[in-house]
């Protein structure tokens, strides 16, 4: 069989993720400290996977309503109103999706055709891009820059919008910059929006860990923004429960409408067992999440002194759970100096350029791990750079 | 005092007082006022070290003994709980409510030897109308610390 008569060639062109190159590499080795895995490394709350195991034993294992269980839906909605000040219809403006993975690319094969274009910010999250150019759409990057704190800015903005322009994904709080948007910067890029139709897809599946003293704030809240977006969250990061696969998308009825179609006829339901997880999560899970965040932090803040100490200089990420110091005085480029560190120090990090143009000199490096974890990887950072300068 | 140091410290009392300042976001010099004051307070009363000792090849039994006492008008438990604990065979001691009043946990090389030293010094205290022996057989946990963890990080390299 030739199989290049049936695959799609922008399928075949689709390149892997650059963050698989060097975890490839890693896990032929032994020894190796890793700081490159995107994922909590907390266990899910024991209330949460209790409640699982009780909607189990109560046989609850059918599919659910398309969009996802009614009650999951109006706790949804609750707690995105308690958290985040913005009041959605759970009948008609909720959608619970298989991780916000599912919701991203629903929200944006449900507004891109052939030719559209979609503004893109990045150093972000390797989805948008490619899902974006499977829908036929075209990716218009953004780079954002290091002297902005990485923050999407009016000008950046206004500069790229075309008469095609038909969504701008705002992925914040960001992996891997750990930016994030406050009211200011959301009501600068709302001015530039309000009178144009063009989708925001708020990626906000960070938003319960930003850090200090500002509390997440989501477009949506900002005035006249919540009917021009659709708002992408999930359990994954919040909750720790990445392998449950849930999420949601919350927006405009007309707009959520037409991504429960895609969602019916490709998904049919997010996993019920999830679901009935997720409604304990909403419900009673603030303190476990306070306790977690509360670790993220001291860890946050370990990795970034410690980075600067060794002359990787380091500005504080205010959210989710990555350090993205510059790597620039080491006189190598991204890929040099992971692979570099990789093989003499067998540290896994991952370089910049993984997560879009404005990634290079700059290097991810992940701190959902034991503070202990974090103080040998940056030991080994330091001698590795000590031998570069010796 | 500070909440947040303290609860490092029972995590970790080997951090560094410059990796505590990084943790909390305090000044070095702050880190070391404030544990030097909760330990000349004596909010801090000591640190220890966690073992393991299954690892290690000479003997190490310890049991958890239920003292009944009779309490001495005016003086409670106070009096016989402060003589046990002198014992350097006494790794810990608690007043309880319940069934018993003194809880003992005494270690020693042997099975023998703790049985001995119950039988012995406990028992022959005055106040003390019985005891009740409850060796240790295996430890999991102890001061918040999982003995029997190997530590393996069970994700895979999936995230994205």
């Amino acid at each position: 069989m030739d199989y290049s008569k049936i695959l799609r060639p922008d399928v075949v062109a689709l390149k892997p993720s650059g963050i698989r190159k060097f975890f490839d590499i890693a896990e032929t080795m032994k020894d190796v400290i890793s700081l490159g895995v995107g994922e909590p490394d907390f266990p899910t709350p024991w209330q949460i996977k209790n409640a699982a195991i009780r909607s189990l034993g109560d046989n609850k294992t059918r599919y659910t309503a398309n969009r996802g269980l009614e009650k999951l839906r109006e706790e949804i909605c609750a707690y995105v109103s308690r958290k985040y000040g913005v009041s959605y219809d759970a009948k008609t403006d909720t959608l619970v999706t298989v991780g916000g993975s599912e919701a991203i690319d629903a929200a944006i094969r449900t507004v891109v055709g052939e030719g559209d274009e979609v503004i893109i910010p990045q150093p972000s999250y390797v989805c948008y891009e490619p899902i974006t150019q499977l829908a036929g759409g075209v990716p218009v990057i953004v780079e954002t820059k290091a002297e902005n704190e990485f923050k999407l800015t009016p000008e950046e903005l206004v500069a790229v919008i075309t008469p095609r322009t038909k969504a701008l994904v705002l992925p914040y709080p960001c992996n891997p910059t750990g930016a994030i948007m406050n009211r200011r910067d959301l009501e600068a890029i709302a001015d530039v929006l309000r009178e144009r139709d063009i989708l925001v897809i708020s990626d906000e599946i960070y938003s319960e860990l930003p850090f200090g003293d500002e509390k997440h704030v989501s477009i949506a809240s900002v005035d006249g923004m919540k009917d021009r977006t659709v708002m992408v969250n999930g359990f994954s990061k919040t909750f720790s429960m990445t392998g449950w696969r849930l999420g949601f998308a919350l927006g405009p009825k007309e707009i959520i409408s037409q991504m429960n179609k895609i969602h019916q006829y490709a998904i049919m339901c997010a996993p019920t067992t999830s679901q009935y997880a997720a409604i304990e999560a909403l419900r009673c899970c603030d303190d476990a999440v306070a306790q977690m965040r509360e670790e993220y932090d001291i860890r946050r803040r370990m990795i970034v002194s410690g980075f600067n100490e060794i002359g990787l200089s380091c500005r504080e990420p205010k959210g989710a759970f990555y350090a993205f110091p510059c790597i620039k005085s080491s006189g190598m480029s991204s890929e040099e100096f992971c692979e570099k560190l990789l093989y003499s120090k067998k540290v896994a990090l991952v370089p910049g350029p993984a997560f879009g143009r404005g990634g290079e000199g700059f290097v991810r490096a992940s701190y959902c791990y034991s503070t202990d974890h974090i103080l040998e990887a940056l030991k080994r950072i330091g001698e590795f750079m000590n031998e570069i300068k010796g | 005092m500070d909440k947040k140091l303290l609860k490092l410290l029972c995590k970790n009392s080997r951090y560094t007082f410059a990796q505590l300042a990084d943790m909390t976001g305090m000044t070095e010099e702050k880190v070391r006022e404030c544990v030097s004051e909760m330990e000349s307070s004596g909010l801090i009363r000591g640190y220890t070290t966690v073992v393991d000792w299954e690892r290690m090849n000479s003997a190490y039994v310890s049991a958890l003994i239920e003292l009944r006492v009779t309490p001495k008008a005016g003086q409670g438990f106070e009096e016989v709980a402060k003589k046990i604990m002198k014992y350097p065979e006494v790794e810990t001691v608690y007043l309880m409510s319940g069934g018993y009043d003194l809880c003992v946990i005494v270690k020693g090389k042997t099975f023998q030897e703790v049985a001995m030293f119950v039988a012995k010094e406990l028992s022959t205290i005055d106040s003390v109308i019985s005891t009740s022996t409850h060796f240790v057989l295996r430890r999991y946990k102890e001061m918040d610390v999982e003995l029997c963890n190997d530590g393996d990080d069970d994700r895979g390299n999936y995230s994205l």
